[in-house]
């Protein structure tokens, strides 16, 4: 039912995607307002884990006094991320705090007290891209910590060094920012065009690419203009590309598909077809940590929604607790129905105002109820809208009648584990369906079961290992004794014989 | 601070939501239904509002009874508007009563039966009208001329004609459009002949000719129908290979056979074709999700409107093709699906070499 | 008559005769499944279930004395596969049943260790079927959690009652959202599909 149609924009150079929503962007509630600082928190709390991957191994205790920029939390593992302290201070903790999560389960986190001075430590040596060895800027974006700053928080060095595996000739910059509300990205490419354009143009070196494109959402035009004005990073031209505004052009896949028309296979990544796909603001962070030796301390935040006294984008320390961002948007005008990090399709939503913030999120929204248009849910009536809207080609009316019916499994033959959980279905829906909720539930269960078969073999291989042990040793002890018994009858018996030997001695003579 | 509830995402919503959508579809089938109305007067009338409330009455009582909340279904608006639609399925001079079976049998028997809101197999209008049908055959093909509000009976008279059962009006006699081309055909007239001694193409478009409500104007019908398309509450493509497939069938078989068969643009015009393209083809509940399913959906219900106007022995068919296509819904949906983002058709990922072949 | 007999109870005896030829000659082993279901068992032999070993369950279950639910670290899910493989003559039906609806609240279980308590005596270390606890003589043992299956049999062992079974903590790895709540679902019936 709803398509978009690419006639209008530029022919030839842009592909269809399937599916995908139209959702109302209110992005001029913060659109307006440039980045702006913010003064220090009273507390800073760094999770360890604000990566996909294993979480960092802190390198502080309690009582210790940290600098700007000094190393708390090493990578542990080929897929994780360092922490770097956001400022100066004491650390107060390294304990559990619960997490910016919907679970607010709590995680192992760095609680810091800021000393006020914000003093520098030793920063990271500077390195000259042109002159750098791709692996030596790989080697410092993993130094300094920089993750996928579009909310899916992969390690960036991971993405970059996958030169050496696949044939790479694109770097794709995802400034679509197709989220309603957001409009970090927006800004950042407004106040911060060259350092992106300079970033995007180191990571085409670590990368080994030549064509770098730039994509941004049509409803943000000063955004592609500030790109087109420095189409040049580190000399490789910039290509800025504007796909039509429609929800989720965001998707790395999506994406990739309506910029080149390549559609990546599944379960594949793009890089098999020879694109990577950065966020804009990890270029950022790219630039400020390879020319300037900063790690990833601070990022731009949007803070909006209509229960934001004054929206507003704010560059903000990591570990900010979201109370702090809100006072100092004017705080929260009225009782928020939603308070959420990241955007409202696929954000978290938090019940704890003192989580912090992470690499990951790039938005704080509190919505009133007049923005969010909840009406009671309703049964299927199975008006296809969900089909029409999903841009994996998935049937999700179908899926939710085999979760509700407990058939994980069936879901899962129709596709459940090629679902990105974009909201798509659910924001559609006209039933008001929780289809999203139902399908992260399948996949979380299913997940499960997997850990589970996985240590029920683990268990077994564990058993039998033990009894085979046991039986070796009591194959061990049973041969000893075996031995021993033998020693013992041969002794005997030539004693026996020694014994009757000695009379019968002239005999044997 | 009261913190709000935590839930999955997405955490806002479009504007659509079920009693929105039934309401857009009543608005579409409005004008035509007041021209109906005023074409038909005062007893069209009450047997529309008869049949209304009965659904409405038969709706709450079934969720009484199924012990399901009441409130939130009641007014959900698909009782509403299943009963508007068998009200336009029935002859405008029919007597009250066959207005409340007709809402029995479509809320009853063709929905809550099922599970009610969305768990029906057949459209439940269209199975009331077939029921009706087959056990009314007489009320139900009653036909009057149109004579507009004014000329019509008054009100007095027209509670006589809805609710005291008395004796039919002269008018009575009239013969819907279908029914009199079957008729003639089998009494071995030529079509030229026929189609010269009936109402022209133009009166069937306009909706000045005999019928029951949703046979009158073809126009007021596609007029609506194109409403519900440009709100994206309907998708073109069904009623799209309705109206295509009547029309090429009926087409081919003119141009084959002038004298026995009936032109294209007379199917188009006639009976309740506009009246299923737009309104009863597009049933959510009852049609395939996918697009492509959509249109073969369409297309066989226009294959079989044709088939059993020109070969049943029922002059309108549209109630029966559409419940047996109804009952190939879910054959479509199984087989008929989108395909994976990064799959074949199969279900395979797709070949990395195909689609790398296909750079630009 | 007497031919309509004869000639009827010569066919029923001569059919009978073929059937019961047939049913010899055709005759297959009952595969035996107590390997099938000793295989689904965690094999521990964690002695839970009151039999021998895994064997001894199995063999239990095979000859139907004792009820697919036997196997605590197994859980629901285990009880599930062995009713698959023993068929619905097990008494919980094939979807479960009554049965198994205790066992679906049952979370999985893992040891912890008072170490006030602990005298490092290592028993529970030498009884482990999973070497799920490492530690020394005289020396505070601890759980390996990923190891632990939650079979009691350090609990039992244990000369200072310092090891308890607790729930499994949730961690934020294997939290996920929870089943929504399908509004007005109706009883048994769902989206044709």
């Amino acid at each position: 039912m709803i398509r978009f149609s690419l006639s209008g924009l530029k022919p030839s150079t842009l592909f269809r995607v399937r599916g995908g929503v139209h959702p109302e962007t209110r992005k001029f509630l913060s659109a307006g307002s440039a980045i702006e600082a913010m003064a220090l928190p009273a507390l800073i709390r760094v999770p360890l884990q604000q990566h996909i991957g294993a979480p960092a191994e802190p390198l502080v205790k309690q009582g210790d006094l940290v600098l700007k920029g000094q190393l708390i939390g090493r990578a542990r593992g080929p897929v994780s991320a360092n922490l770097h302290a956001p400022t100066s201070g004491k650390v107060i903790a390294v304990g559990h705090f619960p997490a910016p999560h919907p679970s607010g389960l709590p995680v192992p986190t760095i609680t810091l007290r800021p000393d006020g001075e914000d003093r520098w430590g030793p920063r990271l040596p500077r390195l000259r891209p042109e002159d750098a060895a791709p692996e030596e800027i790989a080697a410092r974006v993993a130094e300094a910590g920089i993750v996928g700053m579009g909310g899916a928080t992969f390690p960036a060095a991971v993405k970059l060094n996958l030169r050496g595996k696949y044939p790479l000739h694109t770097l794709i910059l995802n400034a679509a920012e197709c989220e309603p509300y957001l409009t970090c990205d927006d800004r950042l490419l407004r106040e911060h065009a060259e350092e992106v354009a300079d970033g995007a143009g180191i990571m085409a070196r670590a990368l080994g690419v030549a064509r770098i494109i730039v994509v941004v959402e049509s409803n943000k035009p000063e955004a592609a203009s500030a790109m087109r004005r420095h189409n040049l990073g580190m000399g490789y031209p910039i290509e800025v590309k504007v796909v039509p505004t429609q929800y989720p052009m965001g998707s790395e896949k999506h994406m990739v598909k309506a910029v080149t028309g390549q559609e990546t296979p599944a379960r594949a990544l793009t890089a098999e077809l020879g694109i990577v796909v950065h966020n804009a603001a990890t270029a950022h962070a790219v630039h400020l940590a390879v020319r300037y030796g900063e790690p990833l301390i601070s990022r731009v935040v949007t803070v909006s929604g209509r229960g934001i006294a004054r929206p507003a984008n704010v560059r903000a320390l990591i570990g900010t607790p979201v109370a702090d961002l809100i006072a100092h948007c004017g705080g929260l005008s009225g009782e928020p129905e939603k308070l959420l990090l990241g955007g409202p399709m696929m954000g978290q939503p938090i019940a704890n105002l003192r989580v912090p913030i992470v690499k990951g999120t790039n938005g704080v929204l509190a919505l009133s109820p007049s923005e969010t248009h909840r009406s009671a849910a309703m049964p299927c009536i199975r008006c296809g809208s969900c089909v029409q809207a999903c841009p994996c080609g998935l049937t999700p009316f179908e899926l939710n009648a085999r979760i509700q019916a407990d058939d994980l499994e069936g879901a899962a033959e129709v596709g459940l584990l090629d679902c990105v959980s974009c909201g798509c279905c659910s924001f559609i829906c006209p039933s008001n369906i929780a289809l999203v909720q139902g399908f992260n539930f399948a996949k979380g269960r299913l997940a499960e079961k997997q850990a589970r078969k996985h240590q029920q073999e683990e268990t077994k291989r564990l058993a039998a290992a033990r009894s085979a042990r046991e039986e070796a040793l009591a194959e061990a002890k049973r041969a000893a004794m075996a031995k021993r018994k033998a020693e013992m009858a041969a002794k005997k018996a030539r004693e026996a014989a020694e014994a009757a030997a000695q009379p019968d001695g002239e005999v044997v003579k | 601070m009261k913190l709000p509830q935590v839930a999955s995402g997405p955490h806002f919503h479009s504007m659509f939501n079920v009693p929105r959508t039934m309401v857009a579809v009543m608005v579409c089938l409005a004008p035509a239904t007041g021209f109906g109305l005023y074409q038909f007067g005062w007893p069209a009338v009450l047997l529309f509002a008869v049949t209304l409330a009965a659904a409405l009455i038969f709706e709450v009582l079934s969720l009484i009874v199924a012990g399901r909340p009441v409130l939130p279904f009641a007014t959900d608006g698909s009782a509403l508007l299943t009963g508007w639609l068998v009200a336009m399925t029935l002859p405008p001079w029919a007597p009250w009563w066959v207005g409340v079976l007709g809402a029995f049998v479509a809320i009853v028997i063709g929905k809550q039966v099922f599970g009610g809101l969305g768990q029906n197999l057949f459209n439940p209008a269209m199975v009331a009208r077939a029921m009706l049908l087959i056990a009314l055959p007489v009320p139900m093909t009653q036909w009057v001329a149109p004579m507009g509000l004014k000329d019509g009976p008054g009100i007095s008279e027209a509670l006589r004609i809805t609710f005291g059962g008395g004796p039919g009006y002269d008018a009575m006699s009239s013969a819907s459009v279908l029914g009199h081309v079957q008729s003639q055909l089998d009494a071995g007239r030529p079509m030229p002949e026929i189609l010269s001694s009936m109402a022209s193409l133009h009166d069937q478009f306009f909706g000045l000719m005999a019928g029951s409500l949703g046979e009158t104007s073809a126009l007021l019908l596609l007029i609506g129908g194109l409403c519900l398309v440009s709100l994206r509450i309907i998708q073109i493509v069904t009623p799209l290979a309705v109206l295509g497939s009547i029309f090429l069938l009926s087409g081919a078989a003119w141009l084959i056979d002038p004298e026995h068969f009936v032109p294209p643009l007379f199917h188009l015009a006639s009976g309740a074709t506009m009246l299923c393209a737009f309104f009863i083809a597009t049933d959510y509940v009852t049609a395939p999700v996918t697009t492509a399913g959509r249109a073969i959906y369409g297309a066989g219900i226009g294959a079989l409107i044709w088939v059993i106007r020109v070969w049943g022995s029922f002059p309108e068919g549209v109630a029966f093709a559409v419940l047996l296509m109804n009952a190939v819904t879910p054959l479509i949906d199984t087989y008929v699906r989108p395909r994976i983002f990064g799959r074949t058709r199969s279900g395979k990922p797709l070949p990395l070499a195909a689609s790398a072949g296909e750079k630009p | 008559m007497i031919t309509a007999a004869a000639s009827m109870s010569a066919l029923g005896l001569g059919l009978g005769l073929l059937l019961g030829a047939a049913a010899r000659k055709f005759h297959v082993e009952t595969p035996p499944i107590v390997d099938e279901l000793e295989a689904l068992l965690p094999g521990t032999n964690c002695g839970q279930c009151g039999f021998a070993g895994c064997r001894g369950a199995a063999e239990a279950v095979a000859e139907g004395t004792a009820p697919v639910t036997l196997c605590p670290p197994g859980g629901r899910d285990v009880a599930l596969q062995l009713a698959e493989v023993t068929g619905s003559d097990c008494g919980c039906g094939a979807a479960g049943g009554a049965d198994l609806s205790g066992m679906a609240e049952a979370e999985p279980m893992i040891a912890f260790i008072f170490e006030d308590h602990c005298t490092g005596c290592t028993k529970c270390f030498k009884r482990c079927p999973t070497d799920a606890i490492v530690g020394a003589a005289k020396q505070i043992h601890t759980v390996i959690w990923d190891a632990c299956i939650g079979c009691d049999a350090c609990v039992e062992v244990c000369p200072t009652e310092a090891i308890l079974l607790r729930r499994k903590p949730r961690t934020l790895q294997g939290w996920y959202w929870e089943k929504p709540a399908q509004p007005f679902a109706t009883r048994g019936t769902e989206a044709v599909s």
